[in-house]
């Protein structure tokens, strides 16, 4: 059952401050990241290096920032990386504790099946190339929904602000038009 | 102990992402095509009410500042939100989210992760070129708050106190969310 928004914004509200009085602010694009340089390092080896400054890499974005993500590329059990990784943990024992989801609603969610009918392949593609663009954007703007709204609004960030603009600016009109009955 | 936050945390941000129907692309569908609210409505509150606790603690001393971690305003941040907004309306999944629907047992959750990877390489393939770019360079101070905050290493964009304007603006958060409506349009067709 989805929780009434008065206790789940309270109980989403609490992680995001337990976040940052404990460790840090909440973040997760970054990971995707993370995992293509773990894939990355392994398939190439000498894609992260280590020399007596510390971790650096051939691919300027890994190396940037002093290497701090070819670093965490270098250790996979790291803060970001496990934080990512609960994240799916939770949410699997969630939905298991709700009952999981009907056969239809694993394949494509109703809004979509309602608007463009029963069958996975488009809607496989429009995830797909959604996730694209989602985390292209994301990387492009250092941040995404949790680390940039959420974290960066939460924190009077001026980037959080800015980011949350952009975001709704295209979102809305895109939901809107895109699942419009009879469009 | 890090590792064991990690654990802890990412649990509870999982599990809470899930139950808030954040999981779900029908919610964020009609969040962003306004016909229902509720998850606008869950986010408002959420911010405001981490805001509120974290600026309360600080003037407290019972939070750390430091902790605090303000990433920096440049036009790709406003750019990129446009590219994430689209694909965040078409599929209906966010980094966070799309990772928990996965697990949650949402199939088409696992080619959003595969589509994200790859545009996450993409994107570091062609970091250069942004890099070559003014996209990236800071804007308005950059890494900065709307007003500096006592203790804090950013500065402010304005002169005004930044702990009691956090405060405000999480107050504003949480006033919005109780202030709008469940609906903005009517949902069409039914």
């Amino acid at each position: 059952m989805t929780l009434n928004w008065k206790i789940g914004g309270l109980a989403l509200g609490a992680v995001f401050f337990l976040a940052v009085l404990l460790v840090k602010p909440i973040g997760v694009s970054t990971q995707f990241v993370i995992l293509n340089g773990i894939v990355g390092d392994w398939v190439r080896p000498d894609l992260v290096t280590e020399s007596a400054d510390g971790f650096t890499s051939s691919n300027a974005y890994l190396a940037k920032s002093g290497g701090k993500y070819a670093k965490a590329v270098s250790n996979p059990i790291n803060y970001g990386f496990l934080f990512v990784l609960a994240m799916m943990v939770g949410s699997a024992v969630s939905s298991r504790m709700n009952g999981g989801l009907s056969k239809e609603e694993k394949g494509s969610p109703r809004v979509w099946r309602d608007r463009f009918g029963n069958g996975t392949s488009k809607r496989f593609v429009a995830t797909f190339v959604g996730g694209f663009v989602v985390l292209y954007g994301a990387r492009l703007a250092g941040g995404c929904t949790s680390g940039h709204m959420m974290s960066g609004m939460m924190q009077t960030s001026l980037s959080g602000y800015l980011f949350a603009a952009g975001a709704f600016a295209a979102a809305i009109p895109t939901a809107i038009l895109l699942f419009k009955k009879g469009a | 102990m890090s590792i064991v936050l990690a654990i802890t945390l990412g649990l509870a941000f999982g599990f809470v992402l899930d139950r808030v129907g954040a999981t779900n692309p029908g919610w964020i569908v009609k969040m962003l095509n306004l016909t229902h609210l509720h998850l606008m409505k869950t986010i408002l509150l959420g911010i405001g009410v981490a805001s509120i606790l974290m600026f309360g603690g600080q003037m407290l001393g019972w939070v750390d500042v430091g902790h605090m971690s303000v990433k920096g305003a440049y036009a790709g941040v406003f750019v990129g939100g446009l590219l994430l907004g689209f694909g965040w309306a078409l599929s209906g999944y966010c980094p966070g989210t799309g990772v928990c629907a996965a697990t949650a047992g949402r199939r088409d959750a696992w080619p959003f992760i595969g589509g994200g990877l790859l545009g996450a390489l993409a994107y570091m393939v062609t970091y250069p070129f942004w890099k070559g770019t003014s996209m990236l360079d800071g804007v308005a101070g950059g890494k900065v708050t709307l007003g500096a905050v006592p203790g804090a290493k950013y500065e402010g964009l304005s002169s005004l106190p930044g702990d009691w304007l956090g405060l405000v603006l999480g107050a504003g958060f949480v006033a919005v969310a109780f202030l709008l409506p469940q609906s903005l349009r009517a949902q069409q067709g039914q």
